[in-house]
This record gives structure tokens, C-alpha cells and sequence, in this order.
């Protein structure tokens, strides 16, 4: 059996007690709060945080909100199972639901949480493997090594942003409260991604996040759908969501955003562009997929030839648009 | 009315009762190897190489024996001598002790007060290598004879070449109006069993050694135990746990159980070592990937008049059962359709990857996947439908094939006709829209191999029954319950000669102390040999018994009926004059003294003489026949499996659910082998296995397990218990050629080509000729082919020429 290596554990009461015990803990610290992510990684021996900070016991991060406006607030804490379970968000925000929904088991999503989902670890078939097996390669750039065996030639991490969530949020035009020693910030979800497979966040490491927070949905349409080879478990080798906004039956405002395909979400700018003033018909939906699939960088770390991942944006994105019509 | 003698009013048979460790099982009592912990026990962890191929120059480890925690480190030089699962394949090693062949590949050993400190002590285990030029495909090893990964073997990385032709396939193929030429490739896959291996080794206060193991082979694990550690079997003790699932990848000794057994008797203190699932893709023994060649002629009406049959195996870094594999890719393509000439050409490499082996249908799914699309395409160019043209081709029951296979009940014609009337593949096939298509593929199965692993002529199953003054019935048979039902099995057999409720019954098994010897778990040969097993001790008991219970009572024996735990004389209705079956069993025991008796079974010879007739025969085949309905997608290339109609030719269920279960477990691995699992290696990344986790070696979940129709069909066979013959096995192999030809009805492409993944439907889509699959089938010298006269041309079953020296491999 695989053993978590030894850790110090630590478990606050609030999100105040939480951020001064990272900062004193220093870098190598790290927040849990389902641990579906964490732990794994830490019995693979690729997170090995010297200090482990639970949001178990900080309660204010659990559970939605919802504004008289129509906005949502959602704690980082609210585990993925409630949110499926929430019938509200279920009717008002299909795609995130479905996001979430998507997220690996049942089980998992009985301990994952959204705020885990948002700040999930980049992914690799050469970085999400056990200790052992790293040794093999040499180990790699995002863990002990110096290659990144998905492009050796490259001084980069490629691990990818596989988050079944965040390309929804992102759509939406959701934002992300944080806290720290030095305050609140609250920032759109999509600045928290860096194009990095190592840092791929932009938050401070005694930073917490603690809340998402989604505008009012008023006439936006949006779909969210997931590629990957089975119908759950599986993370995402492509996920793109859509969301439409129309004046009259043309696109008046879009946003086509990619996930799995690059160590950050991809939004497809060029395409929401080409899409103002449109209909949406197969047509339209059909070069816009053209257009989105150019930037797409899929490479060889996850399920599937990633020739053929990039071909399925040009599918995904098309039918993207026509189930969020 | 007269009974139907093939039909006898059975009181268990045929029912489902609730099976002998259900209870346990449900409530999470059964012990598992995992689950034994023993006081004053160690820890053990492997430290396995992680280059592919490489000279051991040298091993430290004084920083791992210098740690807290760490009672003893071994390494292979304490373990010196060689095993394997075959007899010829002696080629492995507890621990490594010259070369490493894989990554993965066990160097050293290390006990310890518990798991972490294990875990920490072998990763400061350093070994120092001198590295060799590592081989990766079957291809490579053909082309590159050194390095040589084994020193014995045909020649170079060539582990075995078989060349076989049976009546004359020339004049065959010019006697046909046309000849089908086609080229497929199968990957390999592994098992998958829900438990990682486990064993505990444990030394008895009289030096004893006892190993409670996670194997499909007690039997087998005890001889090579004995073997390595070099102590007389006597003293050495295999219990068998039942096993979380096995389907092959439990059938071999295993180097950490062999460890163990070691590491107890240095360290006189219990050992358990618990694998993690890396470590269950290294062990691995799964399916060869199989390069394949058909060459088939045929008369117009689809009959064949001669096939020829090339395969080349990727056999990893071992022998395991490789040879008998290698033969199996041959044996079987024989015995669904009349094929009167025959040949074979088979070839085995090593190359530096996990070892393969037998995986649930062992070395046949790959030649049937091709056998099978390759007369879809047949049918399609002949005009004609692929059912009917089975149907009109079938080998007839009672019959020997061309290899000498002898053939007794034959019920693929019933099963064809079963699930084309089910599929309503008539109103389908061709018909339906584009994107949505059907496809049949058939099958057929050994029932157990007629010959043991190493030579031997003992019996292959033997039980026990002891039967106590208050009734109280156990059996004790070294058989090995994997899952699959055999404890079950073996209770039914007993209580329906003896006329006992089978949950009354106590079964002792797998244990090389307490239960006589059963080969094991492999080759669908558990009901049918314990179950004959059992018949014959159950039948002697019942004799006993009526013998003792006549004379008491002056009814005739043959007056006497065990029922409903009694025994009735059958000429008084009333039944007052029964008697309960303890009452029986004190008036026998008054009579003979303690009562026990014996069964055994031994497979009947096989007409086959020739040098490599070993592999093949079985007491009797299984036939299976399955349609499928997909739903491919021609944007995405992805293929859904909508639902499934199997029929099994089973002979007779014995136990009508578990034998439901094993089709549908068939359906479920043959579908995941179809459409997604594979075990895949980094060639240009120093050969480490592409993803050895569960979340990244993709097979079927729930989500992807489409609706299962089964039919069992029962023509008993004369040589099974009951007449049953397997059902383990069989249903697994039409999933794969059956998924293949439904996407070229619903899309017009051909995957030639294991798994059908959506990437192959997109190029085949893509592609001028509607195809994606391997190019050709490499150039290969063989050795002189035996050639051998089939039996329509008045063959003896040996050899005419180029017959070599006796003792070709068994299985």
C-alpha cells in the first residue's frame, strides 16, 4: 500500500487563523480541504508539504449565497457533492452544475471541494506518478528533475490546467475572493492562472481562496462540455464552455473558454470576436470552431493522441455554441 | 411422463442458491491475503529497478540496513536459483541477480518494523548498472539479436518459434475461388484484479515455513517455493486466499512471494508484503500484444478450404507461460469452423518490458479477433450474411479437427441462432441508420487443458470428503476460489449426489496441507476437473452409505434416494420409512468405521501425437456467440457499445447465476479490451509503462457497460460434471471482433486492430482504402514445419516429417 509521508498537521477555526498559520509556516506549507488532490499527490511523493493547514474546522467557507440580484457566492469549502446537489444552482447555472457533476466520482465529490477544483494541480503523465516510476525519467522539470519529458526541448512545464470548473467559472464572469495576512483581493478567476505547468497560480502561497463569486446570470445562455474517454472519473482531456449573451437572435457578447488543453485555461478571444452580430447556425458554430482550435496546444501528457485532442476542440466549441444557444 | 435423460430432476443443479462464502463475502468477513497481520510481523518492500535493461554491477545496502526500523535486506545472490511457471521457461529470479530486463524488476529486498520504514529503506537501496540496449518491441527484437535479454530460447530474442501445417494448405487454398489475405494487431492488456497481490510467509516454531498468498496456483507456488528456498515440500505450507480477482495475473509464482518465504526464514518473524498497483501492472502476465497474419481460402458459399496463420508475440522480459501462449495463438481457430488444412507459424520474442502471459482466454482472443473480422470481410465480399455463412461452416460435434482436436458437444450453431433472433440482426445488419451498426463475432473455449503444466501422470483435481457422525460433510480440495465460484462449485457437486443443501457443507481448500492437490485456478478447468472430482468422492460416499444403510434396513440400494438431507427408500411415498442423513451416516460409520473417501480426475488422452499436440486439447470446448450494437460517431471517431446479445454454449449450468455473471464478466473485460484498455510502454522514455495506475489504464466503468441479453445454451457434454464445460473464459472473445465488425457496419471502416480507439476510426475514415490497421507482417525464417496428416486424410496423429525429439511444451 502507498503511505503518506510524515506531516505536521494543523486545523483552524477561521479563515484569519488559517492565513497566519501558512505565513508562519512558511512555503512550505499547504492548505487541504478535501484532500482528493493533495492527498494522492503527497502518497505519490510529489507535494511533500512539511506543514498541512485543514480547512475542516472553518466553517464560514461552506455553503452558497444567493444575492438578492441574482449574484451566487459560493465558499471555497462547499464540497462538489452539495453543489450537485443544489437544486437552485442546478436551474440557474446548468453548465457549472454539469461541470461539477463531471468531476471525477461520487465519492470524490462527497470530500472534493469547488475551491479544490479551482486551485487543482496541473496534471501530467509524466508528473502523476509514483516516486518510483519518476526515477525512471530522471524525475521531471515540475518535480526534482530538470526535463519536461512532454517537450524536452522546452524550458518550460507543459502540465495541464485539468479543472473541470474553471473554464465555467470563467465564462461566467465569476471572481475569487482570497485572503492573507495582508487583507481581502478579490480578482476574476481567470487571473488566477498563470501559462506555467509549475506556478500555474497566481496567488500568494499564504493565500486562501475563500469564495467565488458569480454575477447575477441575467440573459447569458452557457453550456460546459467535457471530453474524455469515459463517462466519469476521468479527468478532462478537453473542456469547453460556452456562454452566450444575445441582442435580438445575434450574438451581442461571448465567451469560449478552453480547458485541458495548456497549463491554463484558454480563452478563445479571436473566435468570441468572429461570433458578434452572428446567428448562431451549424455554420457559424463550425468556423467559430476553426477559429478556436488554432491556439489549442494539446501535447502528449494526457488520455489520447493529442493530434486528435486538438481536432475535437473545432467539434467541441461547435457544439458548444449550438447547445448554448 | 419419462424423464429427459438430458434433462434428470436435478435438485441443485441448474438452480442458484445462494453461493458458500456469500455471507462472508457481503459483509466484508473474508480475509484476504491483505487483511492477515500476525504478531511480531515485517513489513517488506521491493526495490526495482528503474533502467530497462542493465548488468548489476553492484549493490548497496548499508544505508537502508543501517536504519531504524530495518531488520533484514537481502538482495538476489541469497536466492540463486531459478523458477518459472514452465517446466522449459526457468528463467527467473526471486531477486535480480545478473541482469534487469524491465523497470520494475525486482533487485532487493528489505524487511522492516512497518510499512514507511520499508518504503524509505529501499529507496536508499543504490545499485549500480552498467546499461544495455534495451528492446521494446518484438520487432526490435527480431532485428537486434544481441543483446540477448536470455541466454536460452531459439535463437538471439527469439524465445520460441513454432511451425505446424496439418494436411496441405497449398492444395487447400488452390482448391478455393478465392483467397483473403489480411494483416491485424492486438495490444496487450493486463488483468486488472481489484486486489493487489499480497502474501504473508510466516516460519513455524519447527522451522516450517507457511505462505498465505494472493495466487491463482497454490500448487505451483508450492513446488517453485520449495524449489528457490531449497526445502523439501513437506516443509513447506501454501494457503491460497481467495483472491480479490485473478483472470491470469495470479497464476504464476511471483518473485515478492518468494521473498517473503524467505525473508521469514532469515528473520524468524512473520513477513507480509502488499503490492501497490504499480507494482500489479509490473507482475503484469496479461495479454501479448500479437502481430497476426490470415491467409484463408474459401469456395464461394463462404466454407473454408484452408487457412494459414502467422502470429508474433511481444513476450516481455520472461518465459511465464509464454510457450504454451505462443502455441494457444495457434490451437483454436480450428474448432468453430470445418478448416480441412491448416497451418501455423508462431513466434515469441523477449523484449524489456513486464512480462506477458495468460489473461481470461490466453493467447486465443488475439487469433480469433483476427479469424473472426477476417470473415465479416469474407461474408461482406461474398454477398453473403456472416451468420448464415457460419452457420453452414460449423465444425460438427463428436468430431476432430484437422489438429486433432477432439471435439464432443458443439453448440455454436443454437448460440449463432439465439442472438440473431434476439438482435433482430436480420432487420439490422445494413439497415441501420449511419453511425448505429451490428456485428457478430463467435468463439470457442478449452474446458480445463488436457495436460498439466509440468509432466507428470497424477490426477489434475483431487477431493476429499470426510463425513462425520452427525452428518456434517467436508470437502477438501486444493482448488482456488478467485471469484469465480468454485468453492460454490464444489459444494454443489457434493450436495446434489448426497441430496444435501450445499450451505450445509463445509469446503476446505487451496491449502497444500490440508487438501489434495488441484492444479489451480487457469484454463477454465476448475469445475470441470474438481467438479469430477468431486462427483466420484461423493458418489463413493453416497455407495457407502446406501451399502450400509441396505443392510440395515434390507432396501435395496438402487431403492435408495438421497434427497432433502435424507434418505428415502423410493418404493414407500409416505416416505416414513426415511431417514435423516446423520442417521445414515452413524449407521456407515458403524459399518465401515470413519468415513472419507477419494475422487480424482485425469483428462482422457488426446488423439494428438505430434510435437506441440500438448497445447489445445481440453475434456471439452465451450462455444459462445455474440452481436453487438454500437453507436460510432464520425466527427469524434468514438464508439459506444449500446448493448449486447451473448449466447454460451455451457453444456449445463451448474450455477444458473454465476454462470450469468461470468458471461456478463466476459461482455464486461472483452468490451474494455475492445475499446480502450492497453498496456503501453515509453519507448523513447527509457521504457517506463505509459500510466501504471487505475485512473490512467483506461477500462469500462459502469457509465460504459451497455445492456447484457445472455442465453445459455445446455447440450450436456459427456465428459463434464453434470455436463457442464467452462464459462470463465469463452464469452470474453467475441466482444473484441464482434465491436470491430458492428463500427464497419455503422461507418464502413475497418479497425484492424485492438483497441478500436476513437483516433484508428477518425484515420480509417480518413484513409483511401476505409482501413487503419498494421501494414504487413514481417519476414521471419522458421524452423522446418512439422507437418502432420489430418485425420480425413488417414493421419495417426503424429508427425510425418521433421518430427523432433518428444516433450513439446504443455499447458
Amino acid at each position: 500500500m502507498m503511505r503518506l509521508p510524515a506531516f505536521k498537521y494543523l486545523a483552524p477555526h477561521s479563515v484569519a487563523e488559517t492565513v497566519l498559520m501558512l505565513s508562519s509556516e512558511g512555503p512550505g506549507a499547504t492548505v487541504v480541504a478535501g484532500g482528493t488532490d493533495l492527498y494522492p499527490n503527497m502518497k505519490r511523493r510529489h507535494q511533500v508539504p512539511k506543514t498541512v493547514v485543514s480547512l475542516r474546522r472553518v466553517a464560514d467557507l461552506r455553503g452558497t449565497h444567493a444575492g438578492a440580484d441574482g449574484s451566487l457566492r459560493i465558499g471555497a469549502s462547499t464540497t462538489l457533492m452539495a453543489l450537485e446537489r443544489d437544486a437552485r444552482l442546478k436551474a440557474e447555472r446548468p453548465a457549472l452544475w454539469a461541470a461539477v457533476r463531471s468531476i471525477s466520482t461520487p465519492v470524490l465529490r462527497t470530500m472534493g471541494t469547488i475551491g479544490g477544483n479551482v486551485l487543482l494541480d496541473t496534471r501530467c503523465n509524466y508528473y502523476d506518478q509514483n516516486l518510483e516510476w519518476r526515477r525512471a525519467i530522471n524525475n521531471c522539470l515540475k518535480c526534482e528533475g530538470d526535463t519536461c519529458w512532454t517537450a524536452p526541448g522546452s524550458d518550460r512545464c507543459w502540465a495541464v490546467n485539468s479543472s473541470d470548473s474553471v473554464p465555467v467559472l470563467i465564462a461566467l464572469g465569476a471572481r475569487a475572493r482570497l485572503s492573507s495576512p495582508r487583507g481581502h483581493r478579490e480578482v476574476p478567476v481567470e487571473s488566477l492562472y498563470r501559462d506555467d505547468g509549475i506556478s500555474y497560480l497566481t496567488k500568494d502561497h499564504d493565500e486562501v481562496l475563500t469564495e467565488l463569486v458569480l454575477p447575477p446570470v441575467g440573459p447569458w445562455k452557457s453550456h460546459y462540455g467535457k471530453l474524455r474517454r469515459r463517462g466519469t472519473f476521468d479527468f478532462p482531456v478537453l473542456g469547453v464552455a460556452t456562454a452566450l449573451r444575445f441582442d435580438g437572435d445575434r450574438v451581442a457578447e461571448a465567451r469560449i473558454v478552453l480547458n485541458g488543453v495548456g497549463s491554463s485555461p484558454l480563452r478563445c478571444t479571436e473566435a468570441e470576436g468572429f461570433l458578434l452580430g452572428k446567428r448562431i447556425d451549424p455554420e457559424t458554430a463550425k468556423a467559430a470552431g476553426e477559429i478556436a482550435f488554432r491556439p489549442a496546444k494539446p501535447l502528449d501528457n494526457t488520455d489520447f493522441e493529442n493530434a486528435w485532442r486538438k481536432k475535437m476542440v473545432k467539434v467541441y466549441v461547435r457544439d458548444g455554441l449550438l447547445a448554448a444557444k | 411422463m419419462a424423464p429427459d435423460p438430458k434433462q434428470p430432476p436435478f435438485k441443485t443443479v441448474g438452480k442458484s442458491p445462494r453461493k458458500v462464502d456469500g455471507m462472508a463475502k457481503v459483509t466484508g468477513a473474508t480475509k484476504f491475503a491483505d487483511d492477515l497481520s500476525m504478531p511480531r510481523m515485517l513489513h517488506c518492500k521491493l526495490h526495482r529497478s528503474h533502467v530497462a535493461h542493465a548488468k548489476i554491477l553492484a549493490i548497496d545496502t548499508s544505508e537502508a540496513e543501517a536504519m531504524p526500523g530495518v531488520v533484514a535486506v537481502i538482495t538476489g545472490k541469497t536466492m540463486p536459483i531459478p523458477f518459472g511457471i514452465l517446466p522449459v521457461s526457468q528463467d527467473e529470479h526471486a531477486l535480480c541477480v545478473d541482469l534487469v530486463r524491465f523497470v520494475g524488476d525486482p533487485v532487493a529486498a528489505v524487511a522492516a518494523v512497518d510499512e514507511e520504514t520499508a518504503f524509505e529503506a529501499a529507496l536508499k537501496i543504490k545499485v549500480t548498472y552498467e546499461p544495455r540496449k534495451p528492446i521494446f518491441s518484438a520487432e526490435a527484437a527480431l532485428e537486434n539479436p544481441e543483446p540477448r535479454l536470455h541466454e536460452y530460447g531459439d535463437e538471439g530474442n527469439v524465445h520460441k518459434k513454432i511451425s505446424m501445417e496439418f494436411g496441405d494448405v497449398e492444395q487447400g487454398f488452390a482448391e478455393a475461388d478465392e483467397v483473403f489475405e489480411d494483416t491485424f494487431f492486438f495490444e496487450g492488456n493486463t488483468h486488472l484484479p481489484m486486489e493487489q497481490h499480497a502474501t504473508l510467509a510466516w516460519r513455524d516454531p519447527d522451522g516450517k515455513l507457511t505462505v498465505w498468498s494472493s495466487t491463482q496456483t497454490p500448487h505451483y507456488l508450492h513446488r517453485a517455493m520449495s524449489k528457490v528456498l531449497e526445502m523439501p515440500p513437506s516443509r513447506v505450507r501454501i494457503v491460497a486466499c481467495p483472491n480479490g480477482g485473478g483472470f491470469g495475473g495470479k497464476s504464476d509464482p511471483f518473485n515478492h512471494e518468494i521473498v517473503v518465504g524467505k525473508l521469514a526464514m532469515l528473520t524468524n518473524r512473520p513477513v507480509k508484503i502488499a503490492l501497490t498497483r504499480e507494482e500489479v501492472f509490473y507482475c503484469h502476465r496479461g495479454r501479448h500484444p500479437v502481430l497476426m497474419h490470415f491467409k484463408t481460402g474459401v469456395k464461394k458459399d463462404g466454407s473454408i478450404t484452408s487457412m494459414a496463420c502467422k502470429t508474433l508475440l511481444d513476450g516481455g522480459a520472461y518465459g511465464s507461460y509464454g510457450v504454451a501462449s505462443t502455441y494457444y495463438t495457434g490451437a483454436l481457430q480450428t474448432v468453430t469452423y470445418k478448416v480441412p488444412h491448416y497451418r501455423f507459424d508462431g513466434v515469441r520474442c523477449f523484449t524489456n518490458k513486464p512480462p506477458c502471459g495468460p489473461k481470461r482466454g490466453h493467447g486465443t482472443p488475439q487469433p480469433r479477433f483476427g479469424l473472426e473480422v477476417q470473415l465479416d470481410k469474407i461474408a461482406d465480399r461474398l454477398g453473403l450474411d456472416p451468420a448464415e455463412m457460419r452457420l453452414r461452416t460449423l465444425q460438427p460435434a463428436n468430431s476432430v479437427t484437422a489438429n486433432y482436436l477432439k471435439i464432443g458437444s458443439m453448440g455454436l450453431g443454437e448460440c449463432i441462432r439465439k442472438v440473431v433472433e434476439a438482435s433482430g440482426w436480420k432487420d439490422k445488419r445494413g439497415k441501420l441508420p449511419r453511425g448505429r451498426g451490428v456485428g457478430l463475432a463467435c468463439s470457442s473455449y478449452i474446458s480445463g487443458a488436457g495436460l498439466p503444466i509440468y509432466w507428470n501422470a497424477l490426477p489434475h483435481s483431487g477431493v476429499q470428503l470426510k463425513i462425520d457422525r452427525g452428518g456434517g460433510v467436508t470437502v477438501f480440495c486444493g482448488e482456488t476460489e478467485i471469484g469465480q465460484g468454485s468453492d460454490t462449485v464444489l459444494a454443489l457437486c457434493v450436495a446434489e449426489v448426497l441430496g444435501l443443501d450445499l450451505l450445509d457443507l463445509r469446503v476446505v481448500v487451496a491449502d497444500t496441507d490440508l487438501t489434495p492437490v488441484d492444479l489451480g485456478s487457469y484454463s477454465s478447468r476448475v469445475t470441470m476437473m474438481m467438479g469430477n472430482a468431486a462427483v466420484q468422492a461423493a458418489e463413493r460416499a453416497r455407495e457407502l452409505i446406501a451399502k450400509a444403510v441396505s443392510e440395515k434396513t434390507k432396501v435395496p440400494v438402487a431403492q435408495l434416494e438421497f434427497a432433502a438431507g435424507r434418505v428415502f427408500d423410493v418404493s414407500d411415498p409416505t416416505g416414513k420409512t426415511s431417514m435423516s442423513f446423520a442417521e445414515a451416516a452413524v449407521i456407515a460409520e458403524a459399518k465401515w468405521g470413519t468415513l472419507g473417501t477419494v475422487g480424482s480426475y485425469t483428462p482422457p488422452p488426446s488423439p494428438g501425437r505430434y510435437r506441440g499436440a500438448g497445447v489445445g486439447p481440453s475434456p471439452a470446448y465451450s462455444y459462445s456467440a455474440a452481436v453487438v450494437e454500437v453507436e460510432a460517431s464520425e466527427d469524434t471517431g468514438m464508439v459506444q457499445v449500446k448493448k449486447v446479445w451473448v449466447a454460451h454454449d455451457i453444456g449445463r449450468a451448474l450455477h444458473k447465476a454465476m454462470t450469468i455473471g461470468q458471461v456478463e464478466g466476459g461482455v464486461y473485460m472483452g468490451l474494455g479490451e475492445a475499446l480502450m484498455e492497453e498496456m503501453t510502454y515509453r519507448g523513447n522514455r527509457f521504457g517506463v509503462h505509459k500510466f501504471p495506475s487505475m485512473l490512467e489504464y483506461k477500462s469500462l466503468t459502469t457509465m460504459e457497460m451497455p445492456e447484457v441479453e445472455t442465453f445459455l445454451v445446455e447440450d450436456p457434454d459427456p465428459n463434464g460434471p453434470f455436463g457442464a464445460k467452462e464459462v470463465g473464459q469463452g464469452p470474453l472473445l467475441p466482444m473484441m471482433p464482434a465491436v470491430a465488425n458492428a463500427v464497419y457496419d455503422a461507418l464502413g471502416v475497418r479497425v484492424d486492430e485492438i483497441p478500436v480507439s476513437p483516433e484508428k476510426v477518425l484515420r480509417a475514415l480518413a484513409a483511401k482504402d476505409r482501413r487503419y490497421g498494421p501494414k504487413g507482417f514481417p519476414v521471419i525464417p522458421m524452423p522446418p514445419v512439422t507437418k502432420v496428416l489430418t485425420p480425413a486424410q488417414g493421419g495417426t496423429g503424429r508427425a510425418t516429417e521433421h518430427e523432433t525429439q518428444a516433450g513439446g511444451v504443455r499447458s
